[in-house]
């Protein structure tokens, strides 16, 4: 039923010099302690992650809540930063798509998809062959997603030994981490168009609108380096 | 303070607001051919978007990261980029230094 040969060759991403093991720690533990912070208890605060894992919406769940916001308005806030999800999902399970495969594989295994894994998948979809990669992609998910509820858990649990310089230093490291991966993955001009006018775009609509700004500066930034693309050639 | 029921409420619109996106996405691209425009321009939108959001995450960043000056995050953030540029892609180095950088500077 799965390839365990691409189960565990995607699992195996977890180790080496490209491992998202520790940003993904950093990032998680941090959470882990903010939920705390939030009023969770530690059952809550690993269902989070268990059923969301997506930092930026979990993030933005956790500051609503401290603001008193209604249910309806968190449900839209999230909805919006991780709207992101819907373009990178499309970007990458085509990549993936073989007929031999069934189609919950793709329905259950979208829940994997966020900024880590994804970063990972494309960078190395082309090692797998094409009928195996669901599998690959299987296994790249349920490490990363695994090691972000272990690591939600362990933030929570150590939250009162953390203090804030830490955890603010604890923060800078998903950021950081994504930008390298971004800049690895600038192999061609449509790509590094649609990074660098993102980067710039995305806090300057902020200003305008703090909820809308990921969706403009994402669909304008991304037609954009499109038709550069398109414009040179590729 | 949330009560008990609220933080349950709260966690599953959080998961439905994020899944929805994830398996319209998984819907999607049962009809996007690898080879067609269509495919390119979702590509680079994803890559903008993100791009977008990490911009953000430096410059007006939410939860406990709002709690350090924008200066000092950039430098962080100069630094680290072009330590891995200069390092060969190195991602290990970078990732921890930002970490003690971001902490020693904000102690100072």
């Amino acid at each position: 039923m799965i390839n365990s040969q691409a189960f565990f060759s995607g699992l195996k991403s977890l180790r080496g010099a490209r491992s998202p093991a520790i940003p993904l720690a950093a990032c998680f533990i941090a959470l882990g302690a903010l939920l705390k912070d939030a009023g969770f208890n530690i059952q809550q605060s690993a269902a989070s992650s268990f059923f969301t894992y997506a930092l930026p919406g979990q993030l933005v769940m956790a500051e609503s809540l401290l603001l008193g916001a209604s249910i309806v308005n968190i449900f839209l806030a999230v909805w919006l930063v991780n709207f992101r999800l819907y373009p990178m999902t499309v970007s990458l399970f085509p990549l993936l798509e073989h007929k031999s495969q069934p189609k919950w594989k793709y329905y259950l295994s979208c829940h994997f998809l966020a900024v880590t894994s994804w970063l990972i998948a494309k960078e190395n979809y082309k090692e797998i062959n094409k009928k195996n990669r669901i599998d690959f992609w299987i296994g790249i998910g349920l490490g990363t997603w695994s090691t972000a509820i272990v690591m939600t858990i362990i933030g929570y649990l150590a939250a009162d030994s953390l203090n804030k310089e830490m955890l603010i230093g604890l923060a800078i490291v998903n950021p950081i981490y994504f930008f390298c991966m971004m800049i690895s993955a600038m192999e061609d001009i449509a790509i590094a168009t649609s990074i660098i006018l993102g980067t710039t775009l995305g806090p300057v609509i902020f200003l305008f609108s703090e909820e809308w700004s990921l969706l403009f500066a994402g669909l304008i930034a991304g037609t954009v380096a499109f038709l550069v693309g398109e414009k040179n050639g590729k | 303070m949330a009560s008990s029921q609220i933080i349950i409420f709260a966690i599953i619109a959080t998961s439905l607001a994020t899944y929805i996106s994830r398996i319209m996405g998984a819907l999607t691209s049962e009809k996007v051919s690898v080879k067609s425009k269509i495919f390119k321009w979702f590509n680079c939108v994803a890559y903008s978007t993100l791009a977008a959001l990490l911009g953000r995450m430096i410059i007006f960043p939410a939860g406990v990261l709002a709690d350090s000056e924008l200066i000092m995050r950039l430098i962080v953030f100069f630094t680290c980029i072009a330590i891995f540029i200069i390092s060969k892609k190195n991602l290990v180095v970078p990732t921890i230094l930002s970490a003690i950088m971001l902490n020693f500077l904000i102690q100072i």
